[in-house]
């Protein structure tokens, strides 16, 4: 079982671990767009054992996004496919939303893909419910 | 969005199995609670135990148990063994119908995500939160 430490703002370093986490889970590396996330995004944690990253949570507060009084948004979480079930994922957004509770704000929200299964589940399982949006879409 | 009774008494019964899965309940116990027909309930318990979330209990109580894992299955895993979500698309030949078919096809597919994120663990997590906070997301 991976002994899962500390909980700390990402840096520069741990993005080439980052992206690889990611392209395990997606199929896709995409080294430019996590380089932008670090220099964008203040509330980017990763978790990390000894020696490694083994998770990461990215989202920030947003004021008044599509008409919505101000909530932390959690953009992106993933966690090593052999780091599961270990409560990484919990860990993580804990302490997201711990931070976004500091920012003032009592609201977290999320946005998924529909056939997400996996990640639906987990936010399921941490108290979310739907939010009273619709998300919509066309082709262009 | 309305359930058939049917899947709504499977649904709770296999909740009542998932909330002590040490515990065998019996056919009467859970009949009594919802207030459903014995017999019905026993056809319900039947085919929750052929899909594998139930074991029969042995020793002189009788009954059933929950056998399965309450973290891997979902509303839409026990709900599919009674009714299906979204009837099958049908050829549709006036612009009409089929613009109709279209949005039905999406509020199905929101059901099915929905029913298919949420497992039995979820649901019982849920239950024991205050009624004030079950709206609330975390």
């Amino acid at each position: 079982m991976i002994q899962l430490k500390k909980i700390r703002r990402a840096t520069r370093r741990d993005l080439a671990q980052v992206v690889e986490i990611d392209a395990r889970i997606t199929g896709m590396r995409k080294p430019a767009y996590w380089a932008g996330i670090l220099r964008r995004y203040r509330l980017f944690l990763v978790l990390t054992d000894q020696a490694a990253v083994q998770g990461y949570i990215v989202g920030e507060v947003r004021d008044w996004e599509f008409g919505s009084p101000p909530c932390g948004w959690v953009f992106g979480i993933g966690v090593r496919p052999d780091a599961r079930l270990a409560g990484a994922g919990t860990r993580l957004l804990e302490a997201i939303c711990a931070e976004f509770r500091r920012r003032g704000v009592d609201k977290v929200r999320t946005l998924l893909a529909r056939d997400n299964a996996l990640v639906l589940a987990f936010f399921r399982s941490q108290g979310l419910m739907a939010a009273p949006f619709i998300a919509l879409e066309r082709d262009l | 969005m309305r359930l058939q009774k049917n899947t709504l008494l499977a649904l709770c019964s296999v909740l009542e199995f998932a909330a002590e899965p040490a515990r065998a309940l019996s056919t009467a116990e859970i009949a009594r609670k919802y207030r459903a027909s014995p017999h019905h309930l026993a056809k319900v318990l039947g085919r929750l135990r052929r899909a594998g979330l139930l074991s029969a209990a042995r020793g002189s109580g009788g009954g059933y148990r929950f056998s399965a894992n309450a973290k891997r299955v979902t509303l839409l895993d026990v709900i599919a063994l009674f009714e299906r979500i979204g009837a099958p698309a049908k050829a549709r030949t006036l612009a009409l119908e089929g613009a109709i078919a279209q949005v039905l096809a999406e509020i199905d597919a929101t059901a099915r995500a929905t029913f298919g994120s949420v497992t039995l663990e979820t649901m019982l997590k849920l239950a024991r939160r205050p009624p004030a906070a079950r709206g609330r997301a975390a």
